[in-house]
């Protein structure tokens, strides 16, 4: 049996032959009423703000030049198959790049983590590679890497493709950010977690990754998917490299006709691949902090 | 919102509770009358916690009155918040907030809520913190205190808004028994002041001494009431008497 706070109608008899009374009744009444009081509010205020925004916009007087070389519908589905096509490569990119940052990351956390002395020197390298690459902009690492290695001459690496060196560049950053964060997931696992797991005779290593790993990612769980949406984004900017993904497409297109609805186009096809990604984040957000207030209430 | 002379503080009528399919309080009755003292007893999961939740409204009743001054706490018309603000509660676990100091932590809601200017918040808590042989500690953080002291700490924070009723859960099961003597000693002392309150306990000696009626509880129902004597003592109703053996047998009484 379940009871709607809300709504009685929901009710269904209880085994006690327990039936609601009239003043609990009457409470349901009122509760119904004060939501259905929040929701019309609710409406009235989006509808105010809402149709301001629009208000504005629509009636600025450089609407109509917008409207033709941003918002042209049948430009827009003309473009559309290319422009999916670029995109369809910076998912295949993001794919790539994300398990190669979810591995490395994972290595360096667990080297800047560690207290073992037979890693200390590899503990430093990890510590300068993260300082370097956390402190360094993406765009100026993905040039570096984009036009610096090509022009090394070097057998083998030099010839390879521009979107392979742009994605190198994207994970070397990455890494850097998501390898932190792990590191704080780990760091935040409370002490006597790791002293119970010993005393049961576990190894270090069987510790951190019994005791401590799953615990401790559970915990940046949304962080890290925030990470994912922005690395989602980041891909794009391998265009800069002249890979023809989705952005560099829709300049290509744009470049032709001197309308802007590709770029428009492009983002529409970002937007549709992260929004659902961002409600997703909300939602394990909301469920690990419930989760830890309720580790909270003894 | 009217209270006339011959209402009891607090009363409880029918209340019903369950989570998800499982009934945990089932039709409760329960008058406290102002000054006195009432002590839930049981095992645990027999629903003292969730009473006294139920009490303060941190949980929605299926069902039932909780009737505070003669007002219906539970009706979504009325300003909980207001009515809660004279209803103290003090937890298990404490919960002081770990990020400010003993002081700020009594004077938060006197400041916040209240309105209450700094200096006066801080020379209320500063008299409060005197009397429970606390105001040494009022600058430091509760990390810093013993659990004994942190659960006063927390007693003081509650009392720190003059609540005409203090609910307190289990305040001592997260103690070792030296402990426990200096946070009853502070329950024994509100109660010499007259203070209104309900008090879920493991601690038979302390209910026996501070209570003016002690509720058994069992499966969600008061199955036994009466004089503490009667009740701990003198139990008419099975359940009761089994409880009681088995918190004798473990060397709790």
């Amino acid at each position: 049996m379940t009871l709607d706070p809300t709504s009685g109608d929901a009710l269904v008899a209880s085994p006690d032959g327990w039936r609601p009374s009239e003043h609990e009744l009457a409470r349901r009444a009122a509760r119904r009423s004060q939501s259905r009081r929040g929701m019309s509010i609710a409406l009235m205020s989006s509808v105010v703000v809402i149709g301001a925004l629009v208000a504005v916009v629509v009636t600025s007087s450089g609407w109509p030049v917008v409207r033709d070389t941003f918002f042209d519908v049948s430009y827009g589905l003309e473009v559309l198959p290319i422009i999916f096509d670029g995109f369809k490569l910076d998912l295949l990119l993001v794919a790539i790049a994300s398990v190669c940052i979810a591995v490395l990351s994972m290595v360096v956390a667990l080297v800047r983590t560690s207290r073992s002395p037979a890693v200390a020197p590899f503990r430093i390298l990890a510590t300068v590679y993260v300082d370097f690459f956390r402190g360094t902009p993406l765009i100026l690492v993905i040039l570096l890497i984009g036009f610096g290695i090509p022009a090394l001459n070097l057998p083998k690496i030099s010839s390879l493709d521009v979107a392979v060196l742009g994605t190198t560049a994207i994970v070397l950053t990455y890494t850097g950010y998501v390898a932190e964060v792990i590191r704080s997931g780990i760091l935040s696992v409370h002490p006597s977690q790791r002293a119970a797991a010993r005393s049961l005779g576990l190894s270090n290593a069987q510790t951190m990754r019994h005791v401590v790993l799953p615990q401790g990612i559970r915990r940046v769980m949304p962080p890290l998917l925030n990470d994912f949406v922005s690395l989602l984004k980041d891909v794009g900017l391998v265009s800069i490299l002249g890979v023809t993904e989705a952005i560099q497409q829709a300049q290509i297109e744009t470049n032709k006709s001197f309308n802007y609805t590709p770029y428009v186009v492009a983002a529409l096809l970002f937007l549709i691949v992260t929004i659902p990604l961002t409600r997703f984040t909300d939602r394990v957000l909301v469920t690990s902090i419930s989760r830890q207030n309720a580790q909270g209430t003894a | 919102m009217t209270s006339t002379v011959g209402d009891p503080l607090l009363e409880l009528r029918a209340v019903r509770k369950s989570f998800g399919t499982e009934l945990v309080l089932r039709d409760v009755d329960l008058v406290v009358p102002e000054h006195t003292v009432t002590v839930l007893i049981g095992a645990s999961g027999s629903g003292k916690s969730t009473l006294l939740r139920c009490i303060n409204q941190l949980e929605l009743i299926d069902d039932g009155l909780v009737l505070f001054e003669g007002v219906d706490l539970a009706d979504p018309r009325n300003d909980a918040d207001e009515i809660r603000q004279r209803i103290g509660i003090v937890f298990q676990a404490f919960n002081l907030f770990p990020h400010m100091s003993v002081l700020d932590n009594i004077t938060l809601a006197m400041r916040r809520v209240h309105k209450v200017p700094r200096a006066q918040a801080e020379a209320t808590a500063l008299a409060l913190l005197g009397r429970f042989s606390l105001a040494d500690k009022a600058s430091q953080y509760p990390d810093r205190l013993s659990g004994g002291q942190q659960q006063r700490v927390a007693i003081v924070r509650a009392l720190a808004v003059s609540p005409k009723l203090m609910l307190f859960d289990e305040v001592t099961s997260a103690l070792d028994p030296v402990l426990v003597n200096e946070v009853l000693a502070v329950v024994r002392d509100l109660r010499k002041d007259g203070m209104t309150m309900v008090i879920a306990t493991h601690e038979m000696g302390f209910a026996t001494q501070v209570a003016d009626e002690v509720c058994f509880l069992s499966g969600g129902v008061i199955v036994e009431r009466g004089a503490p004597d009667q009740v701990i003592h003198a139990p008419t109703d099975l359940l009761t008497q089994e409880f009681l053996r088995r918190v004798h047998e473990a060397g709790r009484l």
